[in-house]
């Protein structure tokens, strides 16, 4: 590994203001770093400030004190070199499938010649198997398809990082697992930087190369990372009963429901 | 099925032989009362002949019509050109809206009537101050809808220009105008309606030509059948204008498309 991060988030604290001078602080001295072609998910329960770290690296929201650096330069507003898979999957509803990918890929890959455009488009979709649907509208196609578009349009810009935030929450389980695999496969092909932010503890062992475990909030910081040594391409029928599948997935558990537990009043 | 196209035509008609019966009551009752018989005849000759041009004052129902709807559509047109605008403005800066709110709020209650006199004595001309009278009472709902529809943009649509990057002209084209664009036909019916409802008003106090000073012009030449025929004319043309904004609405409303 370079002496250099990646990604590099350098104490960073994140204070909401409440107004009449009372204020919230959301995240106290979070420090991370994230080698490159890796994936990292960040997990804890509600409210411990996982979504904020997100948003704060895709320059959604501003840091209150620290800094994160993207290859040593400042992260101080949003680019598509930090693309952001939203939960609800965000796709314009009055574009089609095509149209919703096309969009982005003609605002930031502007170097591109017109025919260029469509061969690079048709290739994403194609990454997410979703040539049959390209001319549909999202009303129109299932929510795992839309979350599929969603990545396809993130991937599409060429981003450095990909986020996802909660990406497969809103979905059922057996959706939830195609997508992990359909993610999985992707990212082998592409080798892109990936965060994601999920509070699934088999979501995060099965995807991560490290799991980063949030403390509850307010003033939430990294309580624990965990580097996850299993070979990829990961299975998940081979995992169930693989040692350190579980060695991993029990140390999650016990953090979150022993060191961390939220007791809802 | 069949029940539905007794339900569509039957009762329709009956309801109508209800109406003639009333009609025809009232036309007993009170002397020179036009009867529904008398009327129907009386408009076959109106329409036999709608395109007839006398001079000024005496001119086909067609001819009434069409002057109506000119201003109607000029006025209409100023209200789109100023309202749309003003209301993506309003929509989009907290700053705009505390400066304008007032002034709409003051000025939307305000019968359009009020505004006549005052648009006499400033433009001296039937047409222009029928024009301002529609483009001064159609403007608002066009604004206030506009402004709505700029609002209704989710903060993920807006995410979403952040990190691609979009200008604010980008972003005005490529995501806020699509959320609005149904919210400002909407607008555009509701300132139709109204325009169309404001005008025979407006001809009734202006005169010269116009469907609303046709109707006034035959009740002072005791002329009631062709009243009757006037207002029958305006609904018709009313829900022509109506209709017509709803298809066009409907084609623009991403809602409503892709789903066959």
């Amino acid at each position: 590994m370079s002496a250099k991060p990646f990604l590099n988030i350098d104490h960073v604290d994140k204070i909401f203001p409440l107004g009449k001078g009372k204020e919230y602080v959301a995240l106290r001295d979070v420090k991370l770093e994230i080698r490159e072609n890796e994936i990292v998910s960040i997990i804890g329960h509600s409210g411990c400030g996982k979504s904020t770290i997100l948003n704060l690296i895709a320059g959604l929201d501003t840091i209150t004190k620290g800094v994160i650096l993207l290859e040593d330069r400042e992260i101080n507003a949003p680019g598509p070199e930090r693309a952001v898979v939203f939960q609800n999957h965000s796709l314009l509803p009055w574009l089609t499938v095509y149209q919703n990918i096309e969009m982005a890929v003609k605002k930031v890959r502007d170097d591109l010649h017109p025919k260029e455009v469509r061969d690079h488009v048709m290739r994403y979709i194609d990454l997410v198997n979703l040539d049959h649907a390209k001319d549909k509208y999202p009303a129109e196609i299932s929510g795992g398809m839309k979350q599929r578009v969603g990545i396809a349009r993130a991937l599409s810009i060429e981003p450095k990082v990909l986020l996802m935030d909660e990406p497969f929450g809103a979905l059922d389980s057996l959706t939830r697992a195609n997508l992990q695999d359909h993610l999985m496969r992707i990212q082998m092909q592409t080798g892109n930087t990936v965060i994601i932010i999920t509070h699934d503890v088999d979501e995060a062992v099965l995807l991560s190369d490290r799991v980063i475990m949030m403390t509850n909030g307010p003033e939430a910081t990294i309580g624990e990372i965990l580097e996850v040594n299993l070979p990829r391409p990961r299975n998940r029928l081979e995992l169930q009963h693989n040692e350190e599948y579980l060695r991993c997935r029990g140390a999650i558990v016990e953090f979150l429901y022993s060191k961390f537990a939220k007791h809802e009043d | 099925m069949l029940l539905k196209t007794i339900n569509t035509i039957a009762l329709p008609t009956l309801l109508f032989g209800v109406l003639i019966a009333v009609w025809s009551t009232v036309a007993v009752k009170i002397p020179g009362f036009p009867t529904p018989i008398e009327t129907w005849n009386e408009l076959l000759i109106v329409l036999s002949d709608p395109m007839y041009d006398n001079g000024a004052g005496d001119q086909g129902i067609a001819l009434q019509l069409f002057s109506s709807l000119k201003r109607v559509f000029g006025g209409f047109a100023l209200a789109i050109a100023v309202g749309i605008p003003v209301g993506l403005l309003i929509g989009m800066s907290k700053i705009a809206q505390t400066a304008f709110n007032p002034y709409i709020q003051i000025l939307k209650p305000v019968s359009p009537l009020a505004w006549l006199p005052l648009a006499l004595f400033v433009f001296k001309d039937v047409d222009m101050t029928a024009i301002f009278v529609i483009f001064i009472t159609s403007i608002w709902p066009i604004i206030i809808n506009t402004a709505l529809g700029v609002r209704s943009v989710s903060d993920d649509f807006i995410n979403v220009a952040r990190v691609l990057q979009l200008t604010a002209f980008e972003r005005v084209f490529q995501i806020i105008l699509p959320v609005a664009v149904p919210f400002i036909f909407t607008g555009m019916r509701l300132s139709l309606g109204i325009a169309w409802l404001v005008i025979v008003a407006a001809e009734m106090l202006t005169g010269g030509l116009g469907i609303g000073f046709w109707i006034w012009d035959e009740y002072n030449n005791l002329n009631y059948s062709h009243i009757i025929i006037g207002i029958i004319l305006i609904g018709v043309v009313g829900y022509i204008l109506d209709t017509i904004m709803g298809f066009i609405a409907d084609h623009f409303d991403y809602r409503k498309r892709g789903r066959v």
